[in-house]
């Protein structure tokens, strides 16, 4: 299980990066992490012929708080995030959500932003910038940066509205908001593993903001006032995400988990099967 | 740094604590560049895919898996492993107390958990055992049903908690 | 319980039955491991990749290897023709005309079986090079599952056998007809064991070598045993067994009965570096290992009980089908028969009918998998003894106790044939009730009962064979062909000591062990026969066929260490200590009686005379002028052993598969989650018998690590195949080790009945729990779940998903106006999908109709063609770059449009293949004419893939195969209009953006 031969590029700066990917378009893979890419790579699922390491840019490295987001730069870790004292308080629902990402090795070098650009259905960070409304920075050569929500980001399996030629520099989450509850929840096969179903929920004054993971082919966000039947919504919601049966788990049971772990989640019966045993504070 | 896909590239790394330098294609994995160039066999490779841990090390102080980074991804960082663990030829106290409870059998993913175990430790003082079994559910063991991992990595806690009370 | 342990030589006790902390430690601690992949190489040594099937069944029809061998770096590709030249079939264990080689010759009969070999100068440009080995293969229908491949109407794996069934063998014993008839009750259990493994960490390694010069072969591989495969591989290779020196490395990454599949690469890289003349190592990597390495047999068993109304069984009948793979790989069938002897477990039950058949199915082959036949059996007997106690209304456990083999009846002598040896199981249940807590535990599951929880105790009573009898494996002959064949039996250990000029103690035991520290206790042992210090002795564990004392029982397995090797190592220790017993007594002029040995002296009893044991050994080199006669110099003993009790099966069909026989007594709380079905071991009690124990750490340390695969067999683990015989466990993100946070400390008992057959009364305590734990699990989970789930049902893995399942969602119906999902997955997931769709497109039926058959249109459809070329009537070869996200692969397409009926409807299939798996894929399309002179287009598609992606991408597989058909009928769509349609929901989705790509 080894890659196939590539270049590899180490630049200092994002317009260096960015230059590269221009230049080198659908050849190029950017690697930040590489906690998705280089299994996929070693595996040779994807064979590019250049890849552009931007773990080296200094500048695409932060955590910073501005206009009502928490800004991430590409280059930041999750283990990096995870230690930004103030997440809890800032975005508590991503507080909740860092511990349940792979493993605090591959948190070590794994990138918040390489999360989001992998967009893996079942993935954690997907699922939370979809659920608070966040958005994904992309830069290119010239113009602006394009902001785009994360609704508008994921677009289905591993497919996102990235353009080939496109740098992500950067991830905002919105702030928390005064009276709203944040809420996460997961079911996986092992501790660590992706998703069978993730739950997360921005629960404010006159509606929730439900996000669901590993269901459908992308994170899927619905919004549900508070004032409806809540089982009739979730149910609607269970259905309309297309759940399949496979090797982990039936349709069935995913359904299940989206109506009953929803509604428990939502209606603050926590259950924090893991959580509260397993997953350490720091 | 650009090097071409059919270049060699002579990767200079701090790995344990002296300076070693080695040449590596850009494809060239770090866990193989680590025991087939370097001669540090003591990491183990065991999936190649980031899930079993046995190739974890340092880099930079963090546990990193060697399988998911490059050889040329380490050129100017500081990488620790296993090898990097007994002092003037005698073993760590983390060494020691795997000895003690039996905390390996057949060895072979061990590398990747003592150095898991080793960044872990240094950051958490005090860990609970559930902190313990997170921080090594990143690692596979087919062996010894982790029972003896997670009581020596508390005993080594312990001890070194002690130690920092006792001490003036 | 009998404490003391037979004292067979009078000699000081200070390590035996203690704890030790392992001589082996420090080095793997320190990483100064040797295992295969840390030894150094020859200088020019090449490296092996190996190219492999991407279908379960398929006639190969060419294998091209021109284009590889261009490729830089290549050296040379083996393939089938030069194993057909060069070797032979490996032996089969049943009389049929089967034929396995280490390279498919004609057929590919599972998904990675070995095609060729790339031979490189590192295995980077090897892996280059795979994907130019073109392999031409006419696909053939499969057989997956193990009932429906005894079918008649199956595909047949093996034509000149003429079904899949290639053994079936019935035995009685007792007259179990009359008491069926006679009994209160009866109760018959269907159930089915799946396919798991016990997965090391290290892989596969082999260095091949071969000296044309001698014309023999030299290979150096992880291999674990037993040695009488060291006999197949000589065969396949065609030399006699002194032209194949195989050699094992001083460490090895675990194994558990799984490297013992190593054996068809031995060959294979054999016969690589007799291909190239230079030496070839492989390493092997987990997505060869899982698809290809080795598994578990996958049983079906139907087990029926004839019982009176207290629970006392009174006979049995097992009905196993035992699915061995694609191949019946030495020494399968052997997991049918290791249990045979001893197949009514921990029961005094006299009548019993065995019928027995292996059958062939399109997967990977089965071999030795710690537990080897165990987790089967007790599968089906203790969830049938749970049923008993379940229909009775009885306490499970009493129902146990009445049926155990009464106390005093040891040795005992199974209805099969098994000797067991020694045992207490009244005790042993007694003493696990009180010390483990069970009444604590029962009124851990009222109260939660009480509380709405659910919540179930397990029980399970097994006995753990260990040191196999090398004769069993013939029960799958019938009696007339074993007298034919001559008998086969017994169980032959050695050891080797020697003692050097300046005395210290080297040992060698054949045993290679991956990781039970056998150097530690073998260095127990002999240093209490010696009286010298461990540290004082180096024990040796490298096995070297063309140096060492080694026989066919070799090597590490049926938990064969304690009670044989140990043994052995002990009688040879014996044989140093006699000799060195008669020297000092002629040079003292004592009797030998008088001398002892301790604390590294040599001495009398009174004391007067006393010296070193250096000394007096280093005489035998250095002045064996002064030895008594008897003595011929030097000191080297090597003790081979073999027990008396280990016969051949005889002609009533009783064998004593095993010498020893453990004991265990397990029970379990479990509670299953409301919410998500997640089984939680509460509590985990063990109690087992073993015999002596040598090292009381390392006993527990053996318990520990069964356990914990027995906890993944019974709630994570398992090889999925697909209905179309893809692999979908590919990965180790799907095939589900479990961790720290899963595996729960078991509370682990001792008693010990020393065995009466072994030199130190030790038993095996390696296999039990994973024979023991998956079914107690099981058992929990059924009383958890109560009566109203089918027990037959309860099939493991016991994941969340099955288990929330089990205890019923009540589904509330789709709500009005939720589309119905369109793309339906096949059952249980799989690579197969089918699915269907539409769009609407602003030409009229013509338009479209006519576009889609014009090449121009049908390469702008298709996402990533590069180019389209006609090959025929409407047939084309197209290359095609599929991709989703960073995923992506060049894909060499026949493209072809069939079915034709202007302007209603068409036939669009594909199928190509590349170097991450073979895609095939047809859509139905039917054109209707709407509003506004529009075109609906509805398609229905199947897709199916196979090969790395189906391994690996399971998860995927579904999302990404909808993804790419809606593409093309998007890009239709585009194409003709100009713009996008307002097809269904995805495609308005896709509309949103242009160019994408899924990862960055």
């Amino acid at each position: 299980m080894k890659p196939a031969a590539f270049d590899y590029y180490r630049p200092t700066t994002r317009r260096e990066a960015i230059e590269q990917l221009v230049e080198r378009g659908e050849d190029a893979r950017i690697i930040a992490g590489g906690q998705s890419l280089m299994a996929v790579l070693n595996m040779r699922l994807s064979q590019p012929r250049v890849l552009i390491d931007i773990s080296a840019v200094e500048e695409l490295r932060y955590i910073e708080r501005r206009d009502g987001y928490l800004a991430v730069g590409a280059a930041t870790t999750q283990a990096e995030l995870a230690e930004y004292a103030a997440l809890a308080d800032e975005v508590p629902l991503l507080a909740q959500m860092l511990p349940w990402i792979g493993h605090f090795q591959t948190r070590n070098r794994g990138t918040v932003c390489g999360s989001i650009a992998h967009a893996d259905p079942s993935a954690e960070l997907p699922l939370c910038l979809a659920t608070l409304g966040g958005e994904v920075v992309l830069e290119t050569k010239r113009g602006k940066p394009r902001r785009v929500t994360g609704d508008d980001f994921f677009q289905g399996i591993l497919t996102t509205a990235r353009r080939p030629y496109e740098l992500i520099t950067e991830v905002r989450f919105p702030l928390s908001k005064a009276g709203h509850r944040y809420r996460f929840q997961e079911v996986a096969m092992r501790h660590g593993d992706f998703a069978i179903v993730a739950l997360a929920v921005d629960i404010g004054e006159t509606e929730y903001r439900l996000g669901v993971g590993g269901v459908a082919d992308r994170p899927v966000v619905r919004r549900i006032p508070r004032d409806v039947d809540l089982d009739d919504a979730l149910n609607t919601l269970a259905w309309s995400l297309g759940a399949q049966d496979d090797i982990h788990a039936s349709a069935t049971y995913r359904r299940h988990l989206v109506r009953e772990m929803g509604r428990r989640l939502m209606t603050e019966e926590i259950v924090q099967e893991e959580t509260a045993d397993v997953r350490p504070a720091r | 740094m650009y090097v071409r896909l059919d270049e060699r590239y002579r990767v200079t790394l701090t790995l344990n604590g002296r300076e070693r330098s080695a040449y590596a294609e850009p494809r060239t994995q770090l866990c193989d560049f680590l025991r087939h160039s370097l001669g540090a066999t003591g990491t183990h490779v065991g999936c190649e895919h980031g899930v079993c841990g046995a190739c974890t090390v340092m880099v930079d102080g963090r546990a990193t898996r060697s399988c998911l980074m490059l050889a040329v991804q380490v050129e100017g960082r500081r990488v620790e492993t296993i090898e990097s663990l007994a002092k003037e030829g005698e073993m760590g106290d983390l060494q020691r107390a795997f000895r003690e409870h039996h905390a390996l059998q057949c060895g072979f993913c061990t590398a990747g958990i003592l150095m898991s175990c080793h960044e872990f430790l240094g950051r958490v003082t005090d860990p609970s055992e559930a902190e313990v079994r997170d921080m090594l559910s990143g690692h596979l063991c087919r062996c010894t049903g982790y029972t003896g991992i997670v009581q020596a990595v508390l005993a080594v806690a312990r001890a070194r908690q002690n130690n920092r009370q006792e001490a003036p | 319980m009998n404490s003391a342990a037979p004292l067979h030589h009078q000699q000081s006790r200070s390590y035996v039955g203690k704890r030790q902390p392992r001589v082996e430690d420090e080095a793997l601690l320190r990483g100064l491991g040797r295992y295969a992949d840390d030894l150094a190489v020859p200088p020019g040594t090449l490296h092996a990749a190996v190219v492999r099937s991407p279908h379960a069944h398929a006639r190969i029809q060419r294998v091209a290897i021109e284009a590889a061998l261009q490729i830089p770096g290549v050296r040379g590709v083996l393939t089938g023709e030069d194993v057909k030249r060069w070797a032979a079939p490996f032996p089969v264990g049943v009389r049929q005309p089967m034929e396995h080689w280490c390279l498919a010759v004609d057929k590919v009969r599972y998904v990675g079986e070995p095609v060729a070999v790339i031979i490189a100068e590192d295995r980077y440009l090897a892996e280059d090079a795979l994907e130019s080995v073109e392999v031409e293969y006419d696909v053939l229908g499969v057989s997956i599952d193990p009932e429906m491949a005894t079918n008649d109407d199956a595909s047949v794996l093996h034509e000149a056998v003429g079904s899949n069934v290639v053994n079936d063998r019935y035995f009685n014993y007792g007259d179990a007809d009359t008491a069926f008839e006679q009994a209160a009750h009866r109760l018959s259990l269907k159930v089915r064991y799946p396919r798991s493994a016990c997965t090391p960490i290290e892989c596969y390694v082999v260095l091949g070598q071969y000296d044309p010069a001698e014309g023999g072969y030299d290979v150096m591989a992880n291999f674990q045993g037993p040695y009488a495969i060291h006999s197949v591989m000589a065969r396949a290779l065609q030399v006699p067994a002194n032209r194949l020196r195989l050699r094992t490395p001083p460490d090895s990454g675990g194994s558990f009965g799984i490297k013992q599949g190593v054996f068809p690469y031995v060959v294979m890289m054999g016969l690589a570096a007799r291909k190239v003349g230079a030496p070839v190592k492989w390493v092997e990597d987990r997505l060869e290992h899982l698809q290809g390495a080795s598994s578990a047999t996958n049983r079906v068993t139907t087990i029926e009980a004839a019982f009176a109304s207290d629970g006392r069984v009174s006979a049995l009948r097992f009905d196993q089908l035992d699915d061995c793979g694609a191949y019946l790989r030495a020494p399968e069938p052997a997991t049918t028969y290791r249990m045979h002897g001893n197949v009514t477990g921990a029961y005094d039950i006299h009548h019993l009918q065995v019928r027995n058949r292996i059958v062939m199915t399109n997967k990977m082959p089965t071999g030795l998998n710690r537990g080897f036949g165990g987790p089967q059996v007790y599968f089906a007997l203790e969830r049938l003894m749970q049923r008993i106690a379940v229909t009775l209304d009885l306490d499970p456990l009493d129902v146990i106790r009445r049926n155990l083999v009464p106390t005093q009846a040891f040795p005992y002598r199974c209805s099969a044939g098994a000797l067991l040896d020694s045992g207490d199981y009244r005790r042993g249940i007694e003493l696990g009730v009180e010390q483990g807590g069970l009444e604590a535990l029962r009124q851990r599951r009222e109260s939660a009962r009480r509380e709405g929880r659910h919540y179930g105790i397990g029980y399970t009573v097994a006995v753990e064979p260990s040191i196999s009898n090398m004769g069993y494996i013939t029960m799958a002959q019938t009696p007339e062909e074993r007298r034919r064949a001559g008998p086969k039996n017994g169980a032959v250990s050695t050891a080797t000591i020697s003692v050097d000029p300046l005395g210290s103690v080297s040992v060698h035991v054949s045993s290679t062990p991956q990781g039970q520290g056998h150097r530690t206790v073998a260095a127990q042992v002999v240093a209490d026969v010696l009286g010298i210090p461990l540290e004082s002795i180096r024990v040796d564990v490298e096995l070297d066929t063309g140096k060492d004392a080694w026989s066919i029982a070799s090597g590490n397995y049926s938990s064969r260490f304690a009670g044989a090797v140990a043994g052995a190592v002990h009688n040879a220790a014996l044989k140093i200590r006699a000799r060195l017993d008669a020297i000092a007594a002629q040079q003292w002029q004592v009797s030998v009686e008088d001398i002892r040995f301790g604390d590294g002296r040599i001495y009398t009893a009174d004391g007067v005379h006393s010296t070193s044991f250096q000394r007096l050994a280093g005489a035998t080199h250095w002045a064996p002028g002064t030895l008594p006669e008897s003595e011929t110099g030097g000191l080297r003993e090597t003790a081979f052993w073999t027990p008396a009790e280990l016969t051949a099966p005889d002609d009533d069909e009783r064998i004593n598969s095993s010498l020893c026989y453990g004991f265990i007594f397990d029970y379990c709380g479990v509670e299953l989650d409301s919410l998500t079905g997640r089984v939680t071991i509460d509590r985990y009690v063990t109690l087992h018998d073993a015999g002596r124990m040598l090292n009381p750490q390392l006993v527990d340390g053996q318990v520990r690590g069964a356990f914990a695969q027995a906890v993944g067999a019974a709630l994570y683990e398992a090889f999925h195949y697909n209905e179309d015989g893809s692999f979908a466990s590919g990965t180790l993100a799907d095939y589900l080790i479990p961790t720290t946070v899963e595996v729960p400390d078991p509370t682990i008992l001792h008693m010990e009945t020393p065995s009466p057959f072994t030199p130190l009364g030790a038993k095996g305590v390696g296999e039990g729990n994973n024979m023991s734990t998956p079914v107690c699990i099981a058992n929990a989970v059924a009383d958890a779940l109560g009566d109203a789930v089918e027990p037959g049902a309860i099939e493991l893995p016991l994941t969340p998903s099955k288990v929330r399942m089990l205890m019923g969602i009540e589904e509330p119906p789709r709500p009005e106006g939720v589309a119905e999902e369109n793309a339906q997955a096949s059952a249980g997931g799989g690579s197969k999908l089918s699915a269907s769709d539409s769009v609407e497109i602003p030409a009229s039926p013509q338009q479209v109709f006519a576009s889609i058959l014009d090449p121009d249109t049908l390469k702008a459809m298709i996402p990533g063609c590069h180019s389209l070329e006609l090959t025929g009537d409407n047939a084309y070869r197209a290359d095609v770059t599929v991709g989703v996200g960073m995923i992506r692969a060049r894909f060499d397409a026949r493209v072809e449009l069939t079915e034709l009926e202007p302007p209603h409807s068409l036939r669009l299939s594909g199928a190509g293949k590349s170097g991450m798996g073979d895609a095939a894929g047809a859509a139905k399309i039917r054109f209707s004419e709407i509003e506004g002179g529009k075109t609906r287009l509805d398609y229905d598609y199947e897709v199916t893939v196979g090969g790395k992606i189906a391994s690996v991408g399971g998860r995927m597989l579904s999302s990404a195969s909808k993804m790419l058909i809606g593409q093309i009928f998007s890009r239709l769509s585009q194409r003709l209009s100009g713009s996008t349609s307002k097809g269904s929901l995805w495609q308005r989705l896709r509309a949103l953006t242009g160019k994408r790509g899924g990862d960055q």
